[in-house]
């Protein structure tokens, strides 16, 4: 019992060790788990498969560097597809920080596809006010984001030509790490004026999105890094979420352990009393 | 009157937002828009205010030697260097800002974050405990959803991830809507009282 009794107060220094060699060992050395796409991610992948080319796709930068390991990869991943079908990104934030992320994925994405600022995307920044800012751009893009997050004004963009509210906007894409973010678009694109939204959220506040999923309000949802993975698995083009999974996969499995373990000596401990 | 004209203004804001949503048509769409654009506006001015009262709270700790006032230089220093990059050679990329950003604020916001991964497993292990019922099953739930969230969980047995599934698409659910749905009656129930002026609290705080 004593041995039982001594592994139950680990000093933790030793759990942190081993969940940073549960990281790095798969970071550096892959073991390439295969990837199962699930339902809500497919859904979202469809819904972009049934755009036509020159639709126009909004994306809502809502994260910020705290999540980018999670969220990037999703926003990349939409990039990468919408851009191999022609289809037409106007990125805002809602989140400050979201911008820079935003403006790295179409940076990445559009070098592959050879897509031009201005044309075939565009970046109007960010605005602070939350659900107020979804509300007034869904009446009005352009008073509500009447430049780019650069200070253009974006009469001088083609892509912003033909855009006047969220009635020339096929689908709503929210890269979500908290509010404001996807709920804002659920209660006003989607309740409101009935627009299609999709999202990408972090995979501890997936959950809470399972209700609009089943609702029909959101039409897929990307959680967590291995939502990122499926979608980089459905577009076939692995990148950060694909990578990360093994590390993810290892460190899971090892706190799982870990929680069975200690289970184990409470139990026995709880017996022995 | 301090009272009586703040409470006229909340109840006329708050009925025609009320009704905007119910009759989308003029008078109302162009009353919302107005007070959209008046909100966002309202918004930045409240956003100048919080760094200003940011900044005062942190020069106060400085100028009396209060505990840890170093690091408010740190903080006040690092306001005035992203404030100069951004206003002097804006956000685009590769300009200092964006430099900035991606060499300073990512990695560092990244650790503190990344640093959760160690708490998690060290706090798994010393307090998730099957010491009840209702905390058996949470325990065994966390570990089906999790283990069905990554690629291993179907190389352990391949029905994991169906499981996981059904987790989150009914029991999950259905607690998700309970509590969306407390909310959101919640919430009516406040913006009526505040709207009809029977809570005042934010006037005065009393």
């Amino acid at each position: 019992m004593k041995v039982l009794e001594r592994l139950e107060k680990i000093d933790r220094r030793f759990v942190f060790l081993l969940i940073l060699l549960a990281v790095v060992i798969p970071l550096l050395f892959p073991i390439g788990f295969k990837i199962e796409v699930s339902e809500p991610v497919a859904m979202l992948y469809r819904t972009v498969e049934e755009l036509s080319p020159g639709s126009r796709v909004l994306f809502s930068f809502d994260y910020g560097p705290s999540t980018m390991p999670e969220v990037y990869p999703m926003n990349l991943a939409l990039a990468r597809h919408c851009f191999s079908k022609d289809i037409k990104i106007i990125g805002i934030a809602l989140w400050p920080e979201g911008v820079q992320f935003g403006n790295e994925a179409f940076r990445v994405a559009a070098e592959e596809y050879g897509k031009e600022y201005g044309v075939d995307y565009i970046n109007l920044g960010y605005k602070a006010g939350g659900i107020v800012v979804v509300s007034a751009a869904a009446e009005n893009i352009p008073t509500t984001f009447p430049q780019d997050y650069t200070g253009r004004s974006i009469q001088e963009f083609p892509i912003m030509t033909e855009v006047k509210n969220f009635g020339n906007i096929d689908l709503i894409v929210s890269f979500s790490a908290g509010d404001p973010g996807t709920r804002e678009y659920i209660r006003i694109a989607q309740g409101r004026y009935g627009k299609k939204v999709g999202t990408g959220v972090t995979a501890v506040s997936a959950p809470a999105f399972y209700p609009y999923l089943n609702a029909g309000q959101l039409q897929g949802l990307l959680g967590g890094m291995k939502g990122a993975a499926e979608y980089e698995t459905m577009i076939q083009q692995s990148g950060l979420g694909t990578s990360g999974m093994d590390a993810q996969s290892i460190a899971h499995g090892l706190i799982i352990f870990f929680i069975i373990l200690a289970n184990v000596f409470y139990i026995a401990g709880r017996r022995k009393k | 009157m301090k009272k009586e004209v703040p409470l006229i203004i909340t109840f006329v804001a708050g009925m025609i937002m009320i009704i905007q949503y119910f009759i989308p048509h003029w008078p109302f769409s162009n009353l919302q828009q107005m007070f959209n654009n008046w909100f966002l506006i309202i918004t930045v001015f409240a956003l100048i205010l919080g760094i200003l009262n940011l900044l005062r709270n942190h020069i106060e700790k400085v100028s009396r030697r209060r505990k840890g006032w170093w690091y408010s230089i740190v903080l006040m220093a690092g306001f005035a260097v992203m404030g100069v990059a951004g206003f002097v050679w804006g956000p685009a990329e590769g300009r200092p800002f964006d430099w900035i950003y991606w060499h300073a604020h990512v990695p560092m916001s990244s650790t503190m974050f990344a640093l959760l991964a160690f708490f998690v497993a060290s706090a798994s292990y010393r307090a998730f405990r099957a010491r009840t019922a209702e905390a058996t099953l949470l325990l065994v739930s966390a570990i089906l959803v999790m283990m069905s969230r990554v690629p291993l969980g179907s190389y352990i047995w391949s029905q994991l991830p169906l499981i996981g599934d059904w987790i989150m698409s009914y029991p999950n659910m259905a607690g998700q809507r309970a509590i969306m749905i407390g909310i959101a009656l919640g919430v009516v129930s406040t913006s009526l009282r505040i709207i009809l002026g029977i809570e005042r609290t934010y006037l005065s705080g009393k």
